[in-house]
């Protein structure tokens, strides 16, 4: 009706992009340097960026690559972090029912916790779905994603020591916003409180490689069981 | 590193595939099959709490272990400024806001010579 007023779909998605560009531009700069500075050549931190698109299971994987870890406890660590795409691929469904397939394959390759929040907050105020809009912001933001990385790639090398420039804490920061993003209830609060200290407990004891997945197993767990209780009693 | 050999990229780029698959495949396999609720409902439950449980887990692993040894003291700067950075997450709810002023927080300590 009032085509003329709105902007065009694709802008909607730049603009709605720029934020997230915004915070991926340091980090994925961050993820480069690291990855480089832990013996991963330029041009696989590069392709990383591109066949993974995932700031948290990135920075792992160099972390763990860094510390010489297993490849098996590399991929089950990474693994672990990225189990919540599930969660939030299977929440994002119904928002996108009704389109083909292979667009919503598509549509899930852009997921990140970012990308997911900015179209499922925008979809629940109401906004008519629109995939240029989604494919644009998307792209957009995984065009800064990788952008972040080349710079830290390539011209990483010329940070002598990540220290003075805090990257060391960039993926400590992120992990930490999203967990208090991720506390919805008193219950997820205390699911937070429980793993956190089962998570230090067992690296303490001396699992410095697996304490990650079980204290997150078991933290869950206990989650699920509360609320199931809950729910048997209501 | 000078002395990277075959064998190394070898297991680097096994590694990698492995964190491609995990990392893409949860992307795109509930989106791509999923129509409506089918999941078992212990299972939706325990997947709610999976985001908030790894965080946690991760956040305490960084934190409490400063380089590398278990710190409690304030001579851990990452527990140091994770105190604000925390409270700030809490008041702001802002993603970005966050990360900003918490490697701020750290660029600003270990400038000042007291880290």
């Amino acid at each position: 009706m009032e085509a003329q007023s709105q902007p065009s779909p694709a802008i909607v998605g730049i603009k709605r992009a720029l934020p997230i560009v915004l915070g991926y531009l340091p980090v994925g700069f961050a993820f480069g340097v690291l990855a480089v500075k832990n013996g991963i050549p330029p041009s696989v931190a590069v392709g990383m960026s591109v066949l993974m698109f995932s700031g948290s299971g990135q920075l792992m994987f160099a972390g763990l690559w860094g510390a010489q870890a297993s490849s098996l406890s590399i991929i089950a660590a990474v693994g672990i972090v990225n189990l919540r795409y599930l969660l939030q691929s299977a929440a994002e469904a119904p928002w996108l029912s009704g389109l083909p397939r292979f667009q919503r394959f598509l549509l899930g390759l852009g997921l990140t916790d970012e990308t997911f929040a900015v179209h499922v907050t925008a979809l629940q105020k109401g906004w008519t779905r629109n995939l240029t809009t989604l494919f644009v912001c998307n792209h957009v933001a995984q065009l800064g994603w990788v952008g972040g990385a080349v710079l830290g790639a390539f011209c990483g090398g010329l940070v002598r020591d990540v220290r003075p420039l805090g990257l060391d804490y960039a993926l400590t920061a992120m992990f930490l916003a999203l967990l208090v993003l991720q506390c919805f209830s008193r219950l997820h609060v205390l699911v937070a409180v429980f793993t956190l200290v089962l998570a230090v407990g067992l690296k303490y004891l001396g699992m410095t490689q697996w304490n990650i997945a079980l204290a997150t197993i078991i933290g869950a767990a206990l989650g699920a069981w509360l609320i199931l209780r809950r729910d048997r009693h209501a | 590193m000078p002395d990277i050999v075959p064998a190394h990229s070898l297991s680097l780029y096994l590694c990698l595939a492995g964190c491609v698959a995990v990392t893409v495949l949860p992307k795109i396999l509930p989106v791509t099959f999923l129509q409506g609720e089918s999941l078992p409902s212990w299972f939706r439950r325990w997947l709610d709490f999976v985001p908030v449980a790894v965080m946690a887990a991760l956040v305490g692993s960084e934190v409490f272990f400063y380089e590398g040894h278990f710190n409690l003291g304030l001579s851990n700067l990452f527990l140091v400024v994770s105190v604000p950075t925390l409270l700030l997450a809490w008041k702001s709810q802002n993603y970005f806001l966050t990360i900003a002023v918490g490697l701020g927080l750290v660029i600003a300590a270990r400038a000042s010579g007291l880290y």
